[in-house]
């Protein structure tokens, strides 16, 4: 076995999300599964192998293509703050944060 | 009306004044109203807008001026791409209300030319999935075998413009999401390379793979939209200022004599022996119409699903981050901000999305990253190289596009590793920024589609879309 139940509420306390029992349980076997499956990359000696970190070649990265930093007017507040579940224009309000 | 399959065939009607772009957007608008409940390939449709900007195109021609190069056009968008005004879901309960504040670069592009945007698509919650199964909003079925997917993540567009519901449509593809669906609906549907098509207003799955780009009837017609959305966009950093080459023109262009590489490992077990029937029928074409067709290898073929399922879940884990309910979205309360980021979350996102979060979360966690997903970079730098090598041998490679036809509905959605495993061909080209085109090559029993997949290097999606072309030409649908 390769992940445990406790890892999968581990890694979803991590990213923040309510998981129930069954759920859970049908994920850690479905993951489990997928690790095992991944295991094979462990075939490859991958020891003197620099990690992709990006796809484009040097000459077409960001760093050549990074555009000047202007400011420019962005007029859509409203829209914006009208998506929001909970909105105090011009804030989005959160429950309460800081215990006095 | 009669049915106007291409875009060539809009612009000839509108130009000769036989129809005017608003009559084509609503004889659209009634076909989507007679077929979209059965096959639910639309989720939202923006008349007001389509018909603004056909009303723009019929006021061009009262006045003679020259016409864009889709004016009048109907084009579906996939519902994972921003559009100001109009609901845009990604197929997700997390974004059930959510209505951008403004349009992606593609769609900004797509209307300067002209193009009528009909409406928003369905497709596997936030592009992850192969079959459109994983929609919080219902499957899309096959219209070719409506007890059939359509294919994913991309299948609403696909299903959309096989049911000519569409002329053509965008979708995005992150390991195979317009290729796949294009292969099982019977369509030709291309990625272009990474960097060619700006992701401004592309809501995020998995930034170091994901792209967007278009499914046709024809190969011109994919040429066509992929030249107007293609090319450098201040807004998006990683496309990039290569040129653009002339589609259009390249397309006319001879492929005898170009050397097309076979790479053996793409013809293993798994693969369904229609598709194999059909694809070798198509290389056999080729051959026929004089490419210099040779063996290659790709060793690290093999390697790619469990490479792309570390790199692109890891990656939707970080992306996915910012659905928390407080700046869009349904929220669910809990006791504390901590318990109403884990409740709404929990709530919104359906299980594939879950599922990919937790993987994504695990192989990136403390005492993982090292085994997981720095192992899958790595891995992921065997596989561009094993590209970067046969390109020094041969101009562009040819694969089949899915190893199976479309697959009945539910048969694969309890087993996630098998519905990876779909993507088996098409991820390679994902991992190593490549630009790939998936071309009908006939159909099993004069009834499933089957896709011959073609790979160029890194900005050759010209060579691509030629042999493309002159595949479709040759006859290739009706092998």
């Amino acid at each position: 076995m390769k992940i445990s139940r406790e890892d999968v509420s581990r890694v979803a306390d991590l990213a923040y999300l309510d998981l129930g029992e069954t759920e859970l349980e049908t994920y850690r076997a479905q993951i489990d599964e997928i690790l095992e499956y991944i295991g094979k990359l462990n075939e490859l000696d991958t020891s003197k192998v620099e990690p992709m970190a990006q796809v484009l070649a040097d000459d077409q990265t960001a760093d050549a293509t990074l555009r000047e930093d202007l400011v420019v007017p962005c007029a859509v507040a409203d829209d914006v703050l009208a998506q929001a579940p909970d909105p105090e224009p011009p804030y989005f309000r959160v429950p309460k944060v800081i215990e006095r | 009306m009669t049915t106007m399959k291409t875009i060539g065939e809009v612009r000839e009607a509108i130009a000769a004044k036989k129809a005017s772009a608003r009559e084509i957007a609503a004889e659209h608008y009634k076909r989507i109203a007679a077929r979209n409940p059965e096959i639910n390939a639309f989720l939202t449709l923006c008349e007001k807008r389509a018909y603004a900007q056909a009303d723009r195109v019929d006021a061009m021609v009262a006045a003679g001026k020259p016409l864009p190069p889709l004016a009048g056009v109907p084009l579906a968008i996939k519902d994972t791409i921003s559009t100001r005004g109009v609901r845009t879901t990604c197929s997700s309960k997390i974004l059930d209300n959510y209505i951008p504040p403004y349009d992606a670069t593609a769609v900004v592009r797509l209307e300067a030319a002209g193009a009528v945007i009909l409406g928003k698509t369905n497709c596997d919650e936030f592009a992850m999935g192969s079959s459109t199964e994983n929609s919080a909003y219902g499957p899309v079925k096959n219209p070719v075998a409506l007890d059939r997917v359509p294919g994913g993540s991309s299948g609403g567009s696909a299903a959309a413009v096989a049911a000519d519901l569409a002329v053509a449509a965008l979708g995005t593809d992150t390991g195979g999401s317009i290729r796949q669906p294009g292969a099982l609906c019977g369509l030709p549907a291309m990625m272009g390379s990474y960097g060619r098509v700006s992701r401004y207003g592309l809501i995020a799955f998995a930034s170091s793979l994901d792209r967007i780009g278009p499914l046709a009837q024809s190969v011109a017609d994919v040429a066509q939209v992929l030249q107007i959305i293609a090319g450098r966009d201040p807004n998006d950093s990683t496309s990039t200022t290569a040129p653009v080459e002339d589609y259009a023109a390249g397309l006319a262009k001879p492929v005898k004599g170009m050397k097309i590489g076979i790479p053996k490992e793409y013809f293993g077990a798994g693969m369904d022996a229609g598709v194999r029937e059909k694809v070798e029928a198509g290389i056999t074409l080729l051959r026929k119409m004089g490419c210099d067709v040779m063996d290659i290898h790709l060793p690290h073929t093999d390697y790619a699903i469990a490479t792309y399922y570390i790199i692109a879940t890891a990656e939707a884990s970080s992306n996915l981050a910012r659905y928390d309910g407080v700046r869009f979205g349904p929220r669910v309360e809990g006791d504390s901000l901590i318990a109403t980021y884990r409740k709404t979350r929990g709530a919104g996102f359906g299980a594939e999305v879950k599922r990919r979060i937790v993987l994504g979360t695990y192989v990136l966690s403390a005492g993982y990253y090292d085994a997981y997903y720095l192992k899958g970079q790595k891995v992921r730098a065997l596989i561009a190289q094993d590209f970067r090598e046969a390109f020094q041998k041969v101009d562009v490679i040819v694969t089949p596009t899915s190893p199976v036809p479309a697959f009945k509905l539910g048969e694969r959605v309890n087993d996630p590793l098998q519905m990876y495993l779909a993507d088996i061909y098409t991820v390679t080209g994902s991992l190593a920024g490549l630009p790939g085109i998936s071309v009908p090559c006939g159909r099993i029993g004069g009834k499933l589609p089957v896709g011959l997949q073609v790979f160029g290097p890194a900005f050759g999606e010209a060579k691509v879309l030629r042999l493309a072309h002159a595949f479709e030409q040759a006859g290739g649908a009706a092998l």
